[in-house]
């Protein structure tokens, strides 16, 4: 085969690498390039540096040391029964490409992953390299994001965290019949015992650090995964809990979902069509009422139907507002901040500023209005001090009052 | 556009002895600070005071510089007043400066002013703020450098343009993050260089000045377009993260356009390939075996119905999976049950002798059923067969579907009324439907025949003998069919 440049292997690798859905260059420290002799610097907040057109960002340069491997997961576009073409990067075509694009201010840094070659000591060592190199030899001081390999020596997964700012290992399947039957040379127990181990690893590096200021810092912005949502049976119930549960054993950063999409050559016990798009961002937001506004696990799942999927056409706090109406409506100007948070179209920052402006005066439907984006939203589920929602949580047509309008029939929704 | 409780606030009281107030430069906080804090003091009303900025144009009524009123008692402001002028100061609201001066004798009166966040005023300051914030991280994520030499050796140089006066804000956050690098930033209001020590600045630049390419963004455009995933396109959340006025500056977004336009040609493709290709290709044989495999293990924990729950275990399909022929039977019967394989029992003996009688090799065929449990009633020691309904068939249809799918067999026969109904999804007369195969959705044929076990039952010893020539006869013309198939 003739060999390929640079660009050409960039376009493979960085397409085989396009079913991650992570992009997240945020949560780590702070570390900038006065001092030393390369560049780079992380400020806290991740930057979005362009954005697709498939409306996801583009912050780290995202790409596979080589999409070979020996693994057969079915839903995976580099199984090795895959007739994709393959390309191999060399540790020393990464970390420049790396380079050569964070000079030119198009990235924050690499989120490196691999398939699987020879065999999973040997690919890690292949990370590792990338990582060290870029760290060492360049002084790279940007964001990079390893991919680990769950079979992988414990010391090698240690180095990683060492240069890396984050690592992740997916659990790829919501549930261990999936991941059995999809990918079958993989196992959930060894996922899950890399997972642990992390854990243990980022624990023990925060308390070092606690005690020796020259401790060195492992994996400072945490660990995360990956579940791909549509290709086995496993219902947004099933997905929640168990995303709930990997939070909390794991101590997770994120956990993201990736809708599985139609691969080139799919394997044959594959669906063929994929979710609706608007799956993952339910999903999301589900996430999101569970990290940020309190809402348990169970009650995530108690808004989903009866088939244990959430509705598509409103929001999961909607749906669960609508359900359980006895909770509203809710009194802007005297209820606390949990209960504030339960309300379809109030955020957290709008809470925030409820919170802090009726320490001041009572706050009126005018007001509500000025903090949130939709007013219709919010208004049948609170009560201000002029203003009443009679009789509207007990209608039974609450929910066209408040679900938004369809404006046009998206040709490209699932 | 002013909100009218703004201009009231604003322009209310009289314009006796107006106060003008000349600032060095479009962000000139200090400037603001001093004139501001003295006129405060003095209980100057916002109305009062022409705020303009040195070489900016000036006010209509604007008139010479005046004195500084009186100085009055001095006030403390929170700290995060201080912060949040320091950010509305960028903005490229004229009306900025009168603002945040509104806001500051409301502090005099009252300390605590600014956390009443549904004050208009405040919210409007906010606003302001938040404006100058997010164009100060667009800037960060867009400006895009190009690589020249000169005598000292690569230089990057950017040509961006804000919306706000923000550049000298910025400025730390690229030296911060390129302090080994020497870089300028280039925009139309003023330019920034650094040289690795110190920061200097010029005057405003026009893009000609700015270098036109650089050979790393075709590689750069090659990761943009092989990021993209074609199988999701969403339009809205791309522009309202990277408006259109930004794209301009941006070499990738040159791409935009023709990516959108193959996308929905691209997954079409996908799908279409996937299908055919892998339908006339053979896969490897590994895959599909680990693939089988696992449905078979899957399939041993089947809940889909209740008749799990009774029977002693899943009867599978078997045979060879690159088979030309499947053949789907209704359930299996008391010894498939126990044995947990096909046709085995004494309808299992009728169909190996008259596949022998056919000429089919059942070895070369793929042997299942369309339920896959045993259904019963007991009778004293003895489980008679008893016929699946719909829905246990459309549970198990499930399984025979992708069995199936791993094997794409040109031909598929279904033996019996339960089979047929199972791979054609209605209800079919046997007799009527025997002589002509069906296309099933993908593409393969049916032929339908009697069950094997139907022959079992008929009473009449001439009637039997007569369906049982005609069972072969089906069975021939299936071989024939595969024959020509395979041809």
């Amino acid at each position: 085969m003739a060999q390929l440049d640079t660009r050409e292997k960039l376009a493979i690798l960085a397409d085989a690498a396009k079913y991650d859905a992570s992009c997240a260059s945020s949560g780590t420290v702070k570390r900038d390039s006065r001092g030393g002799k390369g560049v780079g610097s992380t400020e806290g907040m991740g930057i979005c540096h362009a954005y697709a057109p498939d409306g996801r960002c583009i912050s780290l340069l995202k790409i596979l040391l080589t999409n070979s491997c020996i693994f057969d997961c079915h839903y995976c576009i580099n199984r090795k029964s895959s007739n994709v073409r393959r390309a191999r990067f060399t540790a020393q075509e990464v970390v420049h490409l790396t380079l050569a694009f964070y000079k030119r201010n198009y990235i924050e840094g690499l989120f490196l992953s691999s398939g699987i070659i020879r065999s999973s000591n040997y690919t890690m060592e292949q990370l590792v390299e990338v990582a060290r190199a870029l760290r060492e030899d360049h002084d790279f001081r940007g964001y990079i994001h390893l991919k680990t390999i769950p079979d992988a020596d414990p010391e090698l997964v240690r180095q990683a965290a060492l240069y890396a700012d984050r690592v992740s290992i997916n659990v790829e399947l919501p549930t261990v019949s999936g991941l059995e039957r999809l990918a079958p040379e993989k196992s959930a127990t060894r996922i899950e015992g890399a997972m642990k181990d992390m854990k243990l690893g980022i624990e023990d590096g925060k308390d070092a650090r606690k005690k020796y200021r020259s401790a060195p810092k492992f994996a400072p912005a945490g660990q995360s995964t990956q579940m791909i949502v549509g290709a086995d049976a496993a219902n947004d119930g099933d997905i929640v809990m168990r995303a709930s549960q990997l939070y909390d054993r794991f101590a997770l950063r994120r956990v993201y979902y990736s809708a599985f999409s139609p691969i080139p050559s799919p394997s044959a016990v594959l669906p063929l069509k994929r979710p609706p798009l608007m799956r993952e961002h339910r999903l999301y937001q589900s996430d999101w009422l569970m990290r940020f506004y309190g809402f348990k696990p169970r009650e995530v799942v108690s808004a989903a139907g009866d088939d244990g999927m959430l509705p598509l056409d409103i929001d999961p706090k909607l749906a669960w507002a609508l359900k359980f109406r006895d909770s509203f409506p809710v009194d802007v100007n005297k209820a606390p901040r949990e209960q504030l948070l339960r309300v379809p179209g109030l955020g957290t920052k709008a809470v925030k500023r409820l919170l802090q402006s009726r320490r001041w005066r009572a706050i009126t439907l005018d007001d509500v209005a000025r903090l949130t984006v939709s007013i219709a939203k919010v208004r049948p589920f609170i009560t201000t001090s002029d203003w009443r929602p009679t009789l509207l949580t007990d209608r039974a047509d609450l929910k066209t009052l408040v679900t938004p309008r369809e404006t046009q029939l998206d040709l490209f929704a699932g | 556009m002013a909100d009218p409780a703004d201009i009231a606030m604003l322009r209310d009281g009289p314009m006796i002895g107006a106060h003008h107030v000349t600032l060095a430069s479009e962000d000139d906080f200090d400037g603001w600070r001093d004139a501001a804090r003295g006129l405060a003091e003095a209980g100057v009303p916002p109305s009062a005071i022409a705020w303009q900025v040195d070489g900016g144009e000036r006010d209509l009524f604007g008139g010479p510089e005046t004195e500084p009123p009186p100085p009055g008692p001095s006030f403390a402001v929170p700290r995060a007043f201080v912060d949040l002028a320091r950010t509305v100061i960028c903005h490229r609201d004229p009306e900025r400066f009168a603002l945040l001066y509104a806001m500051l004798l409301k502090l005099r009166s009252n300390k605590q002013a600014l956390e009443d966040r549904a004050d208009p005023l405040v919210d409007r300051l906010e606003g302001m703020a938040k404006e100058v914030r997010r164009d100060a991280h667009k800037m960060h994520a867009f400006v895009r450098f190009r690589e020249v030499e000169d005598d000292e050796g690569p230089r990057f140089v950017a040509w961006f343009e804000p919306d706000n006066h923000i550049v000298r804000r910025e400025a730390g956050f690229f030296q911060r993050r390129f302090a080994n690098m020497r870089w300028s930033i280039l925009t139309p209001e003023l330019t920034i260089h650094w040289d690795g020590q110190n920061l200097t600045e010029g005057p405003g630049a026009t893009r000609a000045e700015a270098p036109d390419g650089d050979p790393v963004e075709e590689t750069w455009k090659t990761y943009y377009a092989s990021i993209f995933n074609p199988a999701r396109v969403k339009v809205k959340a791309m522009t309202k993260e990277m408006p259109k006025k930004y794209w301009r500056n941006m070499p990738e977004t040159a791409l935009i356009g023709d990516l959108l336009a193959g996308a929905q040609a691209r997954e079409a493709e996908m799908i279409k390939r996937s299908t055919t290709v892998t339908a006339t290709t053979p896969r490897p044989t590994g895959n599909l075996d680990a693939s089988w495999a696992a449905l078979k293990a899957e399939a041993a924990r089947c809940t889909r119905c209740e008749l799990h729950q009774c029977a002693t275990q899943i009867v599978f399909g078997e045979g060879p999976l690159d088979a030309a022929i499947v053949f789907v039977g209704e359930q299996p019967g008391d010894q498939e049950d126990l044995a947990g394989r096909p046709f085995v029992g004494p309808a299992g003996q009728l169909f190996n002798a008259a596949l022998e009688e056919a000429g089919i090799d059942r070895t070369q065929a793929y042997v299942t059923n369309a339920v896959k449990h045993f259904k019963f009633v007991q009778r004293g020691k003895k489980r008679i067969h008893s016929k699946p309904d719909t829905s246990e068939i459309e549970a198990c249809r499930w399984w025979v579907d992708r069995e199936r799918e791993l094997i794409r067999p040109p031909l598929t026969v279904a033996l019996g009324a339960t089979a047929a109904r199972s791979l054609t999804g209605k209800t079919v007369t046997i007799s009527k439907s025997r002589d002509a195969p069906l296309t099933l959705a993908d593409g393969g044929e049916c032929w339908i025949t009697v069950h094997p076990s139907f022959l079992l039952r008929l009473p009449d010893e001439q009637v039997r003998r007569e369906e049982r020539a005609k069972f072969v006869a089906d069975l021939q013309r299936i071989r024939k069919r595969a024959e020509a198939l395979a041809a």
